[in-house]
């Protein structure tokens, strides 16, 4: 049932990039929001899904819904086809060695603590060191200061300049004997920065320490390949690349996913079970305790195939183009101060209004159906070291336009309007 | 529109932009932090309670305009007032802005604090107008850990 890793959608039969044609793909973006259309500009906390994942998930509970792994009758069969197919994919979406180094969890941040966990507890020692950057979201900080509150070790953290950009000498500085672990993410979701990953890896590696990226906002807009990267882990969520949530993705290098301790225990990562001893399975089934997320493993197969149909050139180029536009239209709205302005960026605008808090922004936005997300994002530390309390921040994906963009601009007007 | 214009009424907005009894009371014998860490909204409270009378009361702070406001005005409210009462009058609050959008709360009798009536239009946003009480009343029970209604 599984169709190959470049399957066409119908968003391929157009050359250049359609962005109605692509909208027709997403249910969700027909309906209206207290009488007006809906204008989604917050795919950097979730995005929407295309009918073919939608359809994927029920399919597979109409026809297809068994447990994987072991049964030797016709819809498991079937269903581990289709699980185990997406983990083949999935290698090949991202260039990985070996399935071997294919893990799936429940999202990013169940990956980020399966290597804290695992990896880290092995081999992080008091006084230690764990490298993160003053960008990263929770999910890639709180693991981290877990692990070096149970093992006495140190997290040492890349400041970032005025422009929401990494000090890549300070980075440099960081590094020493005691470093384990640089963990660091691809980009940022409240800044937009995109990050020198391979750069970065590069420096890292020259001193022999590992690398794990947080890819959760980088996979859905732009090409990874993990051996280009050269990094040691990376993890994604499904949800952010239009596909089902509850399910992501860890990539480790086999060498190093070899010798880390299974992280859970429990069904499928066994090959066998004594109350004297159990032997446990082989990678990546390790490290996958417990019955999996079946049905959003295959709806995210379904993701990646209409992401590889459109094409990662076209989704980034128009992208850009939306961010350039984006920019440009609330640039000229006088008190407003965009924060985040790294020259490489992903389509993420965070703004603050002089003298009107962001969750006033975002409850007037949402009166004209205009949804963009108010708060700090997950990210305290970066709006401490912009010192806001609290950003909106409108986050633009393939199926938005550039007329979502001038509502934006003009539902901002009008909340200028009536906070004066 | 028109709910919009009901929540954000221009007094609202002028006790968001010049808010009253802003700054720290001395002495204040009485204080209490209230923090919505997801908003942001952060309220120092100060007050200075003799004989289960408010005498002063004050607060800084950063937040939305309806936190902001909302605790501004409470100030203004409870000055003065018994403890008793500003605990009633929580109480009358609480009732206010979280009641059905049909029903017909007794506006004259919540005075000032009527201008809050629009809260109930936005349920989310019930947690800002909220804060300020729930931080005077741990204020008044003497409670140290910061208070959230989120």
């Amino acid at each position: 049932m599984d169709s190959p890793l470049l399957d066409q959608s119908p968003a391929q039969s157009v050359n250049r990039f359609d962005v109605e044609r692509i909208r027709e793909d997403f249910p969700i973006l027909r309906q209206k929001v207290r009488g007006k259309p809906l204008v989604y500009l917050d795919s950097a906390a979730t995005s929407q899904k295309p009918q073919v994942v939608i359809e994927a998930l029920s399919h597979y509970y109409q026809a297809e819904n068994a447990n994987i792994h072991r049964a030797v009758y016709y819809l498991s069969e079937i269903a581990t086809n289709a699980y185990e197919g997406t983990r083949k994919k999935i290698k090949e979406f991202i260039n990985a060695n070996s399935i071997k180094e294919i893990v799936f969890v429940r999202g990013t941040t169940e990956g980020i603590n399966l290597v804290a966990s695992s990896y880290g507890r092995k081999n992080v020692k008091e006084s230690d060191e764990i490298v993160i950057s003053a960008m990263e979201h929770h999910s890639n900080i709180v693991p981290w200061q877990m692990l070096c509150e149970e093992t006495g070790a140190k997290l040492r953290v890349i400041p970032i300049n005025d422009d929401g950009e990494l000090i890549v000498e300070e980075f440099e500085k960081l590094l020493n004997k005691k470093t384990k672990l640089v963990a660091i993410v691809h980009t940022s979701n409240s800044l937009g920065t995109i990050n020198p990953i391979k750069r970065l890896v590069d420096i890292a590696h020259d001193r022999n320490v590992p690398v794990l990226v947080d890819g959760a906002q980088a996979l859905p807009h732009g090409k990874i390949d993990v051996k280009k990267l050269g990094c040691d882990f990376f993890v994604f969520s499904s949800h952010k690349v239009f596909g089902p949530t509850g399910v992501g993705v860890l990539y480790a290098k086999e060498a190093l996913l070899e010798k880390m301790p299974p992280y859970q225990g429990g069904g499928d990562m066994i090959k066998s079970v004594t109350f004297e001893k159990t032997l446990y399975n082989d990678l990546p089934y390790r490290f996958e305790a417990g019955t999996p997320n079946i049905a959003g493993v295959i709806g995210l197969s379904k993701a990646l195939d209409y992401v590889a149909g459109i094409g990662y050139d076209k989704i980034a180029a128009y992208e850009h183009e939306l961010l350039n536009y984006a920019t440009t239209v609330l640039s000229t709205i006088k008190p407003l101060r965009i924060i985040g302005t790294a020259k490489e960026k992903a389509a993420v605008i965070s703004f603050v209004i002089e003298g009107i808090h962001p969750h006033d922004v975002g409850t007037i936005l949402d009166r004209d159906g205009i949804a963009v997300r108010t708060g700090h994002h997950c990210t305290q530390p970066v709006m401490a070291r912009f010192n806001v309390p609290a950003t909106s921040r409108a986050s633009f994906a393939l199926y938005n336009t550039k007329a979502e963009a001038d509502l934006l601009a003009k539902g901002i007007h009008n909340v200028i309007n009536l906070m004066n | 529109m028109d709910e919009l214009r009901e929540l954000y009424q221009q007094v609202i907005l002028d006790h968001n932009k010049n808010p009253k009894n802003f700054g720290k009371i001395e002495p204040a014998n009485r204080s209490a932090e209230g923090y919505n860490p997801l908003c942001g909204d952060r309220i120092d409270l100060y007050l200075q309670v003799e004989d289960d009378v408010i005498k002063d009361i004050s607060f800084e702070g950063a937040g939305c305009a309806i936190s902001k406001a909302s605790t501004s005005v409470m100030t203004t409210v409870l000055k003065g007032k018994s403890t008793a009462e500003a605990e009633r009058l929580f109480r009358k609050f609480q009732k206010l802005i979280t009641s059905e959008p049909g029903a017909e709360p007794d506006l004259i009798e919540m005075g000032k604090l009527a201008i809050f009536c629009g809260v109930r239009e936005f349920p989310l946003r019930v947690k800002c107008a909220g804060l300020a009480w729930h931080t005077m009343l741990a204020a008044l029970k003497n409670e140290n850990k910061p208070v959230s209604t989120e």
